[in-house]
C-alpha cells in the first residue's frame, strides 16, 4: 500500500506544529476566529452544531491495522468512544476540544494519517473505487493513477484559482463502485486490443443541480492523459462561469456550452499541451507510484473449510451471501463487514469494534482495511478458508449484519444531529427504516435496494442516486422529507425522480413502507429487484401509493 | 412593510468546547436556554448582538434564534433550536445528559 516517505513525514511534522501555535493563538486570543477559520478548515476542523468535528482523510479508503488501531485510541482518548465513517471515505470525530486537536494529529501523524483538506477552488483528493485492487472486474488498480492525478494537481501552478472546486473520481472495473458519473470528471480503466486507456466523463455532480457525466472521450491512451485532463480543466478554467457560484461547476458549462463544443475546445488545447509530456515523465512516474500498491502474495490453500460452513451453517451463509465479493485472486473474497446493524447510526463504530477489526484484517486479511464511499469496512483480501473463523469473530464484536446491498445498508448524513448546514434530521430516518423492515423481516425477501438520505441539498448522503433517495428540508419551521426514485450510482448513472410532495417525520418511514410494499405487489417474481421493476413500470404505480388522495380528487 | 421583531435570544458556540451557550441578561454564556436573556425591542437585540460579537476570546459564531416566554424561560420556537438544547438524536451526549 502507499505509505508516505520522508518529505511527507517531515511536511506533515511541520504543519501540525504550525497548527499547534495557532490554536493556541486563537485560545489567547491573538487570532480571531475570522483569522482561525481557514486555518482550522485546512486541517480538518470544522464547528458543528453541538461542538467541533475533527475529518480525518483516509487516502483511496486504504488503512493498515496500526491506522485503525489509532483511529480506535483518538475515539477512545478524546471523542466519546466512536468514530464516523462518511460518504466522503473519511473518519468523523464529533466531539473533540479545541485544546485536544493538536494532540490528536501528532498522534495521527504517528501512523501517518492526517486531517489536512484539500479545500477552495482546486482540484480536490481523488477518489478510487474501494475493491480496487481486489476485484475479480477490475481491469487495472485505480489507485496509483489516483495518486498520480493528485500529485499533478497539487501546486499545479494554473489550477490554484479556479471558478469552483474540481473533483475527481476513477474506477478500474466496468461495474462502477466509484460513482465516477456523480464527479466533475470521472475516469474509467479499460481496455482496447490489449492497451491500458481511459473512458473519461465530464460534467456530473449531485448537489443543487444534479447531473450525471457525460463521455467526453471514448479513450485515452494512458501516455495522454495528463495532457487531456489538463486540457480539459484548463477549458473550463477560461471560459467557466465566475459571476454565480451555483452555475460555476463544469457540469453548468457541459449542459450551456454543448458537450460537442466542449469537445473541440478540449482538442484543440489538448494538441497544444501534448508536446510539453512528449519526455514521458509522467508515464514513468506513474510506474513509481505502482510499486507502493503492490497486492499481497496471495497464498494458495484449499477452502473446505469455507465450503463446510456454508453448507452447515445458515447464518454464515446469508452473510456470505450477502457481503462477499468476488475476489481477482483464486480461493480468496473480499469481505465487506456492515457498519449498519439495523437500528444503530450508519457508518459509526465503536472504539473496540476498530480494534477488532484491525485485528482481523493483520490476522486473515493481509493488514488491509478499506473505507467504502457506503459507510462499511472492507477487508479487500481474505482467503476463503478463515471466513468461518473471520464470521465467528465479528459476530462477538456485533459487526457480523448480512445486509450489504440491502435495505437497511442505508447511507444517510449526520444531518441536523450534528452538521451545521442541516435543514432536517437523517440519521434517526436511517435507522427507524432499518428498524421498521427488520421487525417485518421483509429484508432478504425485498433484496437489492439502496435508500440513500441526506439532511440537505448539498447531497452528502447521495440520495439522488439512491433506488429510494431521501432529502430532508425545513418547511415553514417543521422537518419535511421529499422521495426521489429511480435513481442510480453505479455505470448505468441515472438522477431519481421526485414523487411529489414531500412527507413529515412522523411519515417518511411509512412512506418508505409504502413504496416497497407497491414494489412487492407488481414485481414479476422474486428476481426482479426494486429497480428492474421501477424501469419497467415507471412512477406512476408508486405514486398512486404515495398519494391516494390526489387520485381521488382527479377523479 | 417592516417585519415585526419577534424575541430572540442571543447563542453562540463555545470557543474550546465547541458546545452551545445562550447571554444572560448579566452578561454570562450559559449553557441552559431558559436562563438566557429574552429579548423583545430590536435596537436592545443589535446592541446585545455586538457586544457578545466582541468576546471573540469566548464564543464562536454569534447569532440571534428565535425564542418564547415559556414556564421556567425562555424556549425556542425552532426545532433547529430545539435541538441544540438537547444534542443528537442517536445517542444520550450532549446537554440532554451534561446538564
Ligand atoms: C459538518 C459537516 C459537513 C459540512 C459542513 C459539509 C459541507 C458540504 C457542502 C457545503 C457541500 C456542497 C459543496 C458544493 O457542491 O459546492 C458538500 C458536498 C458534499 N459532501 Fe459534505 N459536508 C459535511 C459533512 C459531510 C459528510 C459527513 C459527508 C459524508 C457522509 C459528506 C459528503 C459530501 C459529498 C459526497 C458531497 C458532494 C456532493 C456533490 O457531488 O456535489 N459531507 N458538503
Ligand atoms: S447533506 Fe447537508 S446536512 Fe448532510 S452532511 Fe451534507 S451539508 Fe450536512
Amino acid at each position: 500500500m502507499y505509505r508516505y516517505n520522508e518529505f511527507d513525514r517531515d511536511f506533515l511534522a511541520e504543519r501540525n506544529l504550525q497548527f499547534r501555535a495557532q490554536v493556541e493563538r486563537r485560545i489567547d486570543g491573538s487570532l480571531t476566529e475570522d483569522e482561525f477559520k481557514p486555518l482550522r478548515l485546512m486541517n480538518g476542523l470544522y464547528l458543528q452544531l453541538h461542538a467541533y468535528m475533527l475529518r480525518v482523510a483516509i487516502p483511496y479508503g486504504t488503512l493498515n491495522s496500526a491506522q485503525m488501531r489509532q483511529l480506535a485510541l483518538l475515539a477512545e482518548k478524546w471523542d466519546k468512544g466512536y468514530g464516523h465513517f462518511t460518504t466522503r471515505q473519511n473518519i468523523q470525530y464529533n466531539w473533540p476540544r479545541l485544546r485536544d486537536v493538536p494532540d490528536m494529529l501528532d498522534a495521527l501523524a504517528e501512523v501517518g494519517l492526517h486531517a489536512i483538506q484539500t479545500s477552495g477552488n482546486t482540484i480536490r483528493n481523488v477518489t478510487a473505487d474501494h475493491f480496487a485492487g481486489a476485484a475479480a472486474d477490475e481491469v487495472a488498480d485505480p489507485r496509483p493513477v489516483a495518486e498520480l492525478l493528485r500529485q499533478w494537481s497539487t501546486d499545479h501552478p494554473e489550477f490554484q484559482f479556479m471558478p469552483r472546486k474540481f473533483k475527481i473520481a476513477i474506477t478500474g472495473a466496468p461495474n462502477d463502485r466509484a460513482v465516477t458519473a456523480a464527479h466533475d470528471i470521472g475516469l474509467r480503466i479499460v481496455e482496447q486490443d490489449g492497451e491500458i486507456g481511459y473512458q473519461v466523463l465530464v460534467g456530473g455532480g449531485l448537489g443543487r443541480t444534479p447531473m450525471i457525466g457525460k463521455v467526453l472521450a471514448e479513450f485515452i491512451p494512458a501516455a495522454d492523459l495528463l495532457p487531456y485532463l489538463e486540457a480539459t480543466v484548463a477549458v473550463w478554467n477560461v471560459i467557466g462561469r465566475r459571476d454565480n457560484k451555483y452555475k460555476a461547476r463544469i457540469k453548468i458549462l457541459v449542459h450551456e456550452f454543448g458537450l460537442e463544443n466542449l469537445r473541440e475546445e478540449v482538442e484543440t488545447e489538448f494538441a497544444l499541451r501534448k508536446p510539453l509530456y512528449a519526455g514521458g515523465k509522467d508515464v514513468a512516474l506513474l510506474e513509481e507510484i505502482k510499486a507502493h500498491f503492490v497486492a499481497p502474495t496471495f497464498e494458495t490453500a484449499p477452502v473446505d473449510a469455507f465450503d463446510t460452513a456454508y453448507a452447515a451453517d445458515p447464518i454464515f451463509r446469508s452473510w456470505a451471501d450477502t457481503n462477499l465479493a468476488e475476489h481477482r485472486a483464486d480461493g480468496y473474497a473480499i469481505a465487506t463487514i456492515s457498519l449498519k446493524k439495523q437500528g444503530d447510526t450508519p457508518g459509526d463504530a465503536t472504539a473496540d469494534q476498530m480494534r477488532v477489526m484491525a485485528d482481523l484484517a493483520s490476522q486473515y486479511g493481509h493488514d488491509e482495511l478499506r473505507i467504502s464511499h457506503e459507510q462499511n469496512v472492507i477487508l479487500p483480501h481474505v482467503h476463503k478458508r478463515h471466513l468461518p473463523a473471520l464470521h465467528a469473530a465479528l459476530q462477538k464484536a456485533g459487526l457480523a449484519t448480512a445486509n450489504i446491498g440491502l435495505i437497511s445498508d442505508i447511507i444517510a448524513c449526520p444531518g441536523m444531529d450534528y452538521c451545521a448546514l442541516a435543514t432536517a434530521r437523517s440519521i434517526p430516518v436511517a435507522q427507524e427504516i432499518a428498524t421498521r423492515f427488520e421487525e417485518l423481516k421483509l429484508e432478504h425477501e425485498v433484496g437489492p435496494l439502496k435508500i440513500k438520505i441526506s439532511g440537505c441539498i448539498n447531497a452528502c448522503g447521495h440520495h439522488h442516486v439512491g433506488h429510494i433517495g431521501i432529502l430532508g428540508l425545513d418547511r415553514a419551521g417543521v422537518e419535511n422529507y421529499q422521495i426521489t426514485l429511480g435513481g442510480d450510482g453505479t455505470e448505468d448513472a441515472v438522477i431519481g425522480t421526485r414523487t411529489g410532495p414531500g412527507f413529515a417525520y412522523d411519515e417518511i418511514v411509512g412512506a418508505v413502507e409504502t413504496i416497497v410494499t407497491t414494489y412487492l405487489g407488481l414485481r414479476q417474481d422474486a428476481g426482479e429487484t426494486f429497480l428492474q421493476a421501477y424501469r419497467r413500470v415507471g412512477i406512476e404505480p408508486f405514486k398512486s401509493a404515495l398519494y391516494p388522495e390526489a387520485k381521488t380528487r382527479a377523479a | 412593510m417592516p417585519r415585526r421583531f419577534t424575541p430572540k435570544v442571543i447563542t453562540a458556540n463555545h470557543l474550546l468546547e465547541g458546545d452551545v451557550v445562550y447571554l444572560t441578561a448579566d452578561d454570562r454564556w450559559t449553557r441552559r436556554h431558559e436562563e438566557a436573556e429574552l429579548i423583545t425591542d430590536e435596537a436592545h437585540a443589535q446592541i446585545r448582538l455586538l457586544d457578545a460579537e466582541q468576546q471573540v476570546d469566548t464564543v464562536v459564531g454569534v447569532y440571534l434564534a428565535d425564542a418564547v416566554a415559556g414556564e421556567t424561560g425562555p424556549e425556542p420556537t425552532h426545532f433547529r433550536e430545539v435541538f441544540r438544547t438537547r444534542g443528537p438524536s442517536n445517542y444520550a451526549h450532549g446537554k440532554q445528559v451534561e446538564l
